[in-house]
């Protein structure tokens, strides 16, 4: 892996305005508010959260399908908050979440494919469009005669590859993957997993993988980012943030994930949160996780705490991490 | 803990479609003790919500009973004709459907909602049937009960509606509750409430639950046993334990290993099952995971094979597990 970063986000936000509740007020329902991060390249950054967090929001907004509110957005060295994103269409790509709501029904595989083609101008004739659109199924594991079948006749797993063949179809270098086995069956999922993985090795791709369930995203990331209403809460190693996880959220968040193991369930120590995710419209003050915190006190409500490095890499938002620290984790 | 709660034996169902019958159901059969939490695992359309919803005898339309029989507390549901039906309905057994979202109806009010079953099920008056449900709510850990059965669905959180769709549920202290999914539309801190409250319940109310899930781990923390469905068929069942560390069917097998686990320290590969699912509407006439499975032999194409019992809870349909039949069936396949 080498060390460059390929996409950088600084103070990031983006709002979208909503109605008020008197006439002509308006608010805005801050779904990414200041985050920072960076990918380097080929590597996977991982982003979880609950739903509501803001983390699909996060991973379209650096596509620019939605124009931020402020911050800079950087690909490969270069602003592109502002720029024309024609040219780095081809160089940024996004696997949607549901492979039922995101291929054209009326199009068959092949076109769906081949739209991609077309646009960038990357075939010559119609020949070598069709060689292309061919090596592209091949790679996600799809026959040639699929290219002539519409989306209705596929199972999810398959879908899901065409999706994926959809945006390999301009030879990117960087996908945003937004939840992209969160609709599959568990034995279809680890399929499409273990196909990304291999994608990885065999065209050096970078990945954003967005998903709410942390053990796929431990198991494919590299570096991993917790997102909580709007604001990262923590951002460490994939290993680092499993076993050593420094924010009372990412703890409660780990405990929480039911294990697939009868023994170690029946042992565990479960941290179980009270309440709901609070309104992104009126995040409480201070602190965005205090009125769940098992920790929270009268300074987090009063500031908003600062985004520290707690280790080498390793970054968190609490102001109270040294008593979250000498607490044993649930597991490790 | 020797008798049956529900003893379901050789159930077979299918749904008469335009494009055909598709087989839901092969031959299913399950039991459970009073006070037990079975766990029903399998992917989509393996048939674990057909056999739930079929034991409340809520089959939808093209859905059509073909074989076997249902018992369910000294009913033979599958005898029972709707208005005998309705009297145990919600009553003796209830249900939580997956989506909190769209199974609470948006035009009547959460208290209106609790109360129906209450009033239809029990001799009380209207404003013992109001104090019941704001108890009912209280149990199920929501906070003033007394404003929130003014409330209507959309007002609420998706925890909160599941919590509803729990006091619905237990409006009438059944003997068995279903649980159909009922922590996969929500978020993990939220699905972990949902499970602890489910367990405690269980624990005060002393009822029996089926969860039905896709989620292993759901079932790891919660289940005595855990019956595997492939296809319509329950391939295996167990304890939870013996599903977990000795698995018998290459199925479960499979399905162990194709989830990742958060607590590894290195990074392994997923090993996936290949192929894909079974298309209902044109089973193979031998094992339905024959043609997935890395171990398939001859005569897993040809013929179905029968239960071998590994333990007095624990069985599953392999050939692999019995020699002795299968050498025979081998024998009788080649001539």
């Amino acid at each position: 892996m080498e060390d460059k970063k390929l996409v950088e986000v600084q103070h990031l936000k983006e709002y979208f305005p909503v109605k008020g509740e008197r006439p002509f007020e308006r608010k805005y329902v801050k779904a990414v508010d200041d985050i920072s991060f960076y990918i380097r390249k080929g590597e996977t950054f991982g982003l979880v959260g609950e739903s509501g967090c803001g983390k699909t929001t996060a991973g379209r907004t650096i596509l620019r399908l939605y124009e931020p509110t402020s911050g800079k957005i950087f690909y490969d060295g270069k602003d592109i908050t502002h720029v024309n994103m024609l040219p780095y269409r081809r160089k940024m790509q996004i696997v949607f979440q549901d492979p039922y709501a995101s291929l054209d029904p009326r199009m068959t595989v092949g076109d769906i494919i081949g739209e991609a083609i077309d646009i960038h101008h990357l075939a010559a004739n119609s020949k070598e469009r069709r060689d292309r659109i061919v090596e592209l199924l091949s790679l996600v594991g799809l026959n040639t005669e699929h290219a002539n079948r519409y989306p209705h006749e596929f199972s999810g797993g398959q879908r899901q590859r065409v999706g994926i063949a959809r945006a390999l179809a301009v030879d990117p270098e960087f996908i945003v993957c937004d939840e992209p086995v969160s609709a599959l069956d568990v034995s279809i999922q680890a399929q499409v997993v273990n196909m990304f993985e291999e994608l990885q090795e065999r065209l050096g791709l970078t990945y954003l993988f967005i998903a709410h369930n942390l053990s796929v995203v431990k198991h494919i990331s590299s570096r991993i980012g917790v997102m909580y209403l709007g604001k990262m809460m923590e951002l460490a190693d994939s290993y680092e943030l499993t076993f050593h996880s420094v924010h009372p959220y990412t703890r409660s968040l780990i405990s929480a994930i039911p294990i697939a193991d009868p023994k170690t369930a029946r042992a565990a120590q479960r941290i179980v949160l009270k309440g709901d995710v609070p309104s992104p419209v009126d995040p409480p003050s201070g602190c965005r996780f205090r009125t769940r915190c098992p920790y929270a006190d009268e300074r987090c409500a009063a500031e908003e705490p600062e985004w520290r490095e707690v280790s080498p890499g390793h970054f968190a938002a609490c102001h109270h991490l040294d008593r979250v620290k000498d607490e044993k984790p649930a597991i490790g | 803990m020797s008798e049956k709660l529900v003893d379901i034996q050789n159930e077979k169902l299918s749904f008469f479609t335009p494009a055909g019958e598709v087989k839901a159901l092969n031959d299913v059969s399950l039991y459970i003790r009073p006070g037990e939490v079975l766990g029903i695992v399998g992917e989509s359309g393996s048939g674990k919500s057909v056999t739930a919803y079929s034991l409340m005898g809520l089959t939808a339309h093209p859905g059509r009973l073909t074989g076997g029989d249902i018992y369910f507390n000294g009913h033979h549901i599958n005898k029972m004709t709707e208005k005998e039906m309705r009297r145990i309905r919600g009553n003796e057994v209830s249900i939580i459907f997956q989506d909190p979202m769209t199974s609470l109806n948006p035009v009547y009010t959460i208290g209106n909602q609790i109360r129906e079953g209450i009033l239809l099920h029990t001799k009380r008056s209207e404003k013992q049937a109001n104090e019941r449900a704001c108890e009912l709510l209280r149990l199920v850990g929501i906070n003033e009960p007394e404003k929130r059965m003014k409330q209507y669905p959309h007002e609420l959180s998706g925890g909160m509606r599941q919590r509803v769709m729990i006091a619905i549920a237990l409006a009438c202290e059944p003997k068995l509750l279903i649980a159909d999914e009922p922590t996969t539309a929500l978020d993990v801190t939220i699905q972990a409430q949902i499970l602890e409250l489910m367990m405690s319940l269980k624990e005060k109310l002393d009822m029996s639950i089926i969860i039905i899930t896709h989620d292993l781990g759901v079932v790891a923390g919660m289940c005595d046993r855990i019956a595997v469905m492939y296809a319509g068929k329950v391939v295996e069942c167990g304890t939870t334990d013996e599903i977990f560390y000795q698995p018998s069917h290459e199925y479960t097998k499979g399905l162990l290993r194709s989830i990742p686990n958060l607590y590894e320290k290195d990074h392994k590969k997923l090993v996936p099952i290949q192929g894909l699912p079974v298309d209902l509407l044109d089973l193979p006439e031998g094992c339905p995971f024959a043609t997935r499975c890395p171990n398939c032999m001859k005569v897993c194409m040809k013929h179905m094979p029968e239960y071998t019992d590994l333990s007095d809870n624990h069985y599953s349909a392999c050939w692999l597990l019995d020699k002795e039949k299968f050498m025979k069936k081998q024998r009788g396949a080649l001539t």
